[in-house]
């Protein structure tokens, strides 16, 4: 049985076809997920767009937590299915309480959309089970709510339990201890700002992208061997 | 039922970055008021409630800020009911 990815779309999602096409170009299979549906459809792994859902009213992701497909994804992340977060997707994530901390504005202040070089700091993840530890990843960040904060209690619990997934080289946002990515204490839950679909192809100037994605399709993939 | 005007204000908590504050703190001395300091921006959250009283508008309203008005992690809220 072939795994079947899902990809969130809610008004205001905008990453939906670029993500779609980057893991089909991968051999992967893609399910759209409207968020006005209360279920993920029994795909194997959910990936939550970039974008601004809901407009980012109020605040980004506010309002996207309550749409009811998130009630089906929290359920699909707690019986331990992949669920990844990127840019938008990760504030959702995050407002969701599916992952700890918050994403406030850069500091500096300014809409940031360039390469960002990322080093993988854990393997042991829905993202990054085929990448090496060390590895730098050229990923296009681009967003202007990146600088992930915490409390330091937090902080001191993703250190101790390795689930800073990717950290910045050179910090862009102001992000604390140079976070790029976390991921939940299973690991079967990533979010992270950069975009690896951007950087799926060398015409889009990096192909980086490709081993967090076909990360995210092999933890699909033995998600659904494990539920067959 | 009585009606209750809720004037919320949402703030950053203390030690969180607001760089949006900071921008404009440092912008005002290019007009001449180098005496300024301490500028945040927050936002204010206008609404009217039908409650029996004070206390449960005030209960209501504060629910309301910690599961959607506000973000607990990164801000600090303070209602006032009249």
């Amino acid at each position: 049985m072939t795994a079947r990815i899902g990809v969130v779309v809610f008004p205001g999602t905008n990453c939906e076809l670029d993500v779609e096409y980057a893991i089909q170009q991968l051999g992967g299979h893609t399910e759209r997920l409207w968020h006005g549906d209360d279920t993920t459809k029994g795909v194997d792994a959910v990936v939550v767009p970039g974008g601004f859902a809901h407009g980012d009213y109020l605040r980004t992701g506010a309002i996207a937590r309550f749409s009811p497909v998130m009630h089906a994804v929290g359920e699909h992340a707690a019986a331990g299915g992949p669920v990844v977060g990127i840019c938008n997707g990760f504030q959702v994530l995050c407002e969701a309480d599916l992952l700890p901390g918050a994403l406030q504005k850069n500091a500096g202040l300014k809409f940031l959309c360039e390469p960002a070089a990322l080093r993988v700091e854990t393997t042991s993840t829905a993202l990054t089970n085929l990448a090496e530890v060390g590895a730098v990843l050229n990923v296009p960040i681009n967003h202007f709510e990146g600088n992930y904060v915490c409390d330091e209690r937090t902080l001191a619990e993703l250190q101790a339990d390795e689930r800073i997934v990717v950290r910045y080289v050179d910090n862009p946002n102001g992000s604390l201890d140079d976070i790029a990515g976390i991921c939940n204490a299973q690991g079967n839950v990533v979010g992270l700002m950069p975009h690896p679909e951007r950087a799926s192809d060398p015409l889009l100037g990096s192909s980086d992208g490709i081993v967090l994605l076909k990360s995210l399709i092999a933890a699909a993939t033995a998600r659904s061997t494990l539920l067959v | 039922m009585p009606v209750f005007n809720a004037h919320v204000e949402v703030t950053h908590l203390p030690g969180i970055a607001d760089p949006a504050g900071a921008t404009v703190e440092r912008a005002l001395p290019a007009l001449g008021y180098t005496n300024v300091a301490q500028v945040h921006i927050g936002k204010t959250i206008k609404l009217v409630v039908d409650a029996p009283d004070a206390d449960t508008a005030r209960a209501q309203v504060n629910e309301m800020c910690e599961r959607l008005l506000a973000n607990p992690v990164i801000e600090a809220y303070e209602v006032v009911i009249s």
